[in-house]
């Protein structure tokens, strides 16, 4: 956001006609509400992260405990899922497809987003039209020819199933993204490189993807959080708990007849966001100016 | 990959004449570098879809390739209460989710925009419902609405607006408000930051115009913000609507359509039959059915909302 910040209109205008509101006003229309937001918001996850560390007998016992705070913190919750269960495989196992996934469909996506944008061959606009179109069509309606097919290719409860089924958002989504940022470089760079003899092959590698590093991260890091958070395929195409991914994991497995270990089911809620949503504070720049910038087009 | 880069090695010197000559045609090279996109979208996505379609009309089922029995399936379907519920509980989410999402998000929006301290703090915890996987919010959504142990009846019971514990997923009118309410809060983000952009785009100096022009607030919000605006929230609405539409996740987690159906989706009902129980060809038709509402969500606020665009552009 800073850089945003930097490149946009100057100081003076920040406010707009900001100062004509008076403080209490402000803080009715403003604050206020923000605050509300802000809340309702966060809230889910404070009590997931309470409700992890809380031992079992203050989590049911709302007498003698007020349930929103913890008076004895435990990491029993925590214990039990990394070591009683097979949550670190699944965790291993949501890395790698989303890893291998990701880089499949980056590179697809970079060759397809520069033809489409600075090739222009015939057809590339029907082309670009038809990627945009190809992301609007939802998992939903997909999974289960996909899982007739994964059937009989065999692929069926290996992860080479959901390597192979997630480009089918990822690389629409990554092209998109990508062709939007191609096009932000200008075009005399590789018209002066073509005139020094650079063939298409030595552009792409030599010129825009150097340019287009900041562009290929955000491409990367949204496509590696809509793999991780992926749940439809993974739910249907896995079937053995070794070999189930985070979200399915979870749900699937921790969850008993009639017991529900809600502090284990939380610690295992909040430590499979913790990777996405740390990368996503790294990242927070690139994520919403792309995310915005995407949406532009 | 492997054929565009044989295909584009420059030096002469090295590679055949016809080689160089493939290299300089932008519809060659172009054919190569589109392959691999090209190949994995035709095969998982292309062919699945048309898979899709012909599985509705078989009577497969898991383990046995079905054989054609025309639209039998969606004869059954139409005499099918549940199917027909399903739709209606899918109308019902979408519309209400989305008009949630759009008011609470705009109006999200708008606070952000304001000159605020810590703004882009606040602008990057506020994504964070969205980021996070669907299916791990929508557990700690399960034990905020847990029947016994619920921390929102437990806080209005002590604030003394109730006297006894809400069934939040047990009751039909229950179940639905809940599992649109956990919708709306994931979905909010998204749309607050996406109008935010927008918002960003619109000239300070039209409001200081209006403003001289003696415009109340309201008419600031209706003639210069909305009207700015309607580009991208067409864009925005539409992504909205299209998932909201095809929403699993939060209902299979939640409530796993129950009860007695109150909150299947089409999707988890295609699930449901289709994988559950094992009838592919029912639960393929079932997704089938979907996709005319999906298109006709697309054109309704794609065409519906870029035509007031370009009629208030042609009418001011």
């Amino acid at each position: 956001m800073a850089t945003i910040k930097k490149t946009k209109r100057p100081e003076l205008d920040e406010g707009g006609m900001g100062y004509l509101q008076s403080l209490p006003r402000r803080v009715v229309t403003v604050y206020l509400p923000l605050l509300v937001f802000v809340i309702v918001l966060l809230f889910p996850f404070y009590w997931m992260t309470i409700t992890a560390i809380k031992p079992n007998l203050e989590m049911t016992d709302y007498a003698n405990f007020n349930p929103l705070w913890v008076v004895h913190p435990t990491f029993e919750h925590i214990r039990y899922l990394l070591f009683d269960t097979s949550y670190p495989g699944w965790l291993l196992n949501t890395i790698i497809i989303s890893t291998a996934a990701t880089f499949l469909s980056l590179l697809a996506a970079v060759f397809a987003a520069y033809a489409i944008e600075r090739l222009r061959f015939s057809g590339a606009r029907q082309v670009g039209l038809a990627i945009f179109l190809a992301y609007l069509v939802p998992p939903s309606i997909l999974f289960i020819p996909l899982s007739v097919m994964v059937f009989n290719l065999g692929l069926y409860d290996t992860p080479f199933a959901l390597i192979l089924t997630y480009p089918t958002f990822l690389v629409p989504f990554c092209t998109w993204l990508l062709m939007g940022y191609f096009r932000s470089i200008p075009f005399e760079l590789e018209e002066c490189a073509l005139i020094d003899g650079a063939s298409r092959w030595q552009i792409l590698m030599k010129i825009v993807l150097p340019l287009s590093v900041p562009g290929l991260i955000s491409a990367g890091i949204f496509a590696f959080t809509l793999s991780w958070n992926e749940f439809i395929y993974a739910l249907t195409f896995i079937q053995s708990s070794e070999n189930k991914t985070v979200p399915v994991g979870v749900l699937t497995e921790l969850v008993r007849s009639d017991v529900y270990e809600w502090g284990a089911l939380m610690a295992g809620a909040l430590i499979g966001s913790l990777p996405v949503v740390v990368l996503y504070s790294f990242f927070v720049e690139h994520y919403v100016s792309s995310m915005t910038g995407a949406v532009k087009e | 990959m492997a054929v565009s880069s044989a295909a584009v090695q420059p030096r002469p010197s090295i590679l055949s004449r016809s080689l160089s000559l493939l290299a300089d045609s932008r519809n060659a090279l172009g054919f190569g570098f589109m392959l691999p996109a090209a190949a994995l979208l035709l095969v998982f996505l292309t062919y699945p879809l048309g898979l899709g379609i012909w599985l509705g009309f078989t009577d497969a089922r898991i383990g046995r390739p079905g054989i054609f029995i025309g639209i039998e399936n969606y004869q059954y379907l139409s005499d099918d209460a549940v199917f027909w519920l399903s739709v209606f509980n899918t109308l019902l989410y979408t519309i209400s989710a989305s008009i949630l999402k759009f008011a609470l998000g705009l109006w999200l929006a708008l606070i952000l925009n304001q000159n605020l301290p810590f703004k882009s703090f606040f602008r990057a915890i506020v994504l964070l419902p969205w980021v996070v996987p669907t299916v791990l919010s929508a557990i700690a959504f399960w034990w905020i609405y847990d029947s016994q142990f619920s921390i929102l009846s437990w806080a209005l019971m002590e604030m003394g607006l109730i006297d006894h514990r809400i069934n939040f997923l047990g009751d039909p009118v229950n179940a639905r408000a809940s599992v649109i309410a956990a919708n709306v809060w994931r979905g909010i983000p998204f749309v607050a930051i996406t109008l935010l952009a927008g918002l960003q785009t619109i000239p300070q100096s039209l409001y200081e115009a209006a403003t001289l022009d003696g415009a109340s607030r309201w008419q600031l919000f209706r003639f210069v913000t909305l009207p700015l605006l309607t580009p991208i929230i067409a864009i925005t609405m539409t992504f909205s609507v299209l998932f909201t539409f095809t929403d699993f996740q939060l209902i299979y987690v939640l409530t796993r359509g129950g009860p007695v159906n109150a909150t299947h989706l089409m999707a988890t009902l295609s699930f449901q039959r289709g994988i559950s129980g094992g009838q592919l060809g029912e639960g393929a038709a079932i997704a089938v059915a979907m996709i005319p509402f999906l298109l006709a969500a697309i054109l309704f606020s794609y065409f519906g909302l870029q035509r007031r665009k370009w009629q208030q552009g042609g009418g001011d």
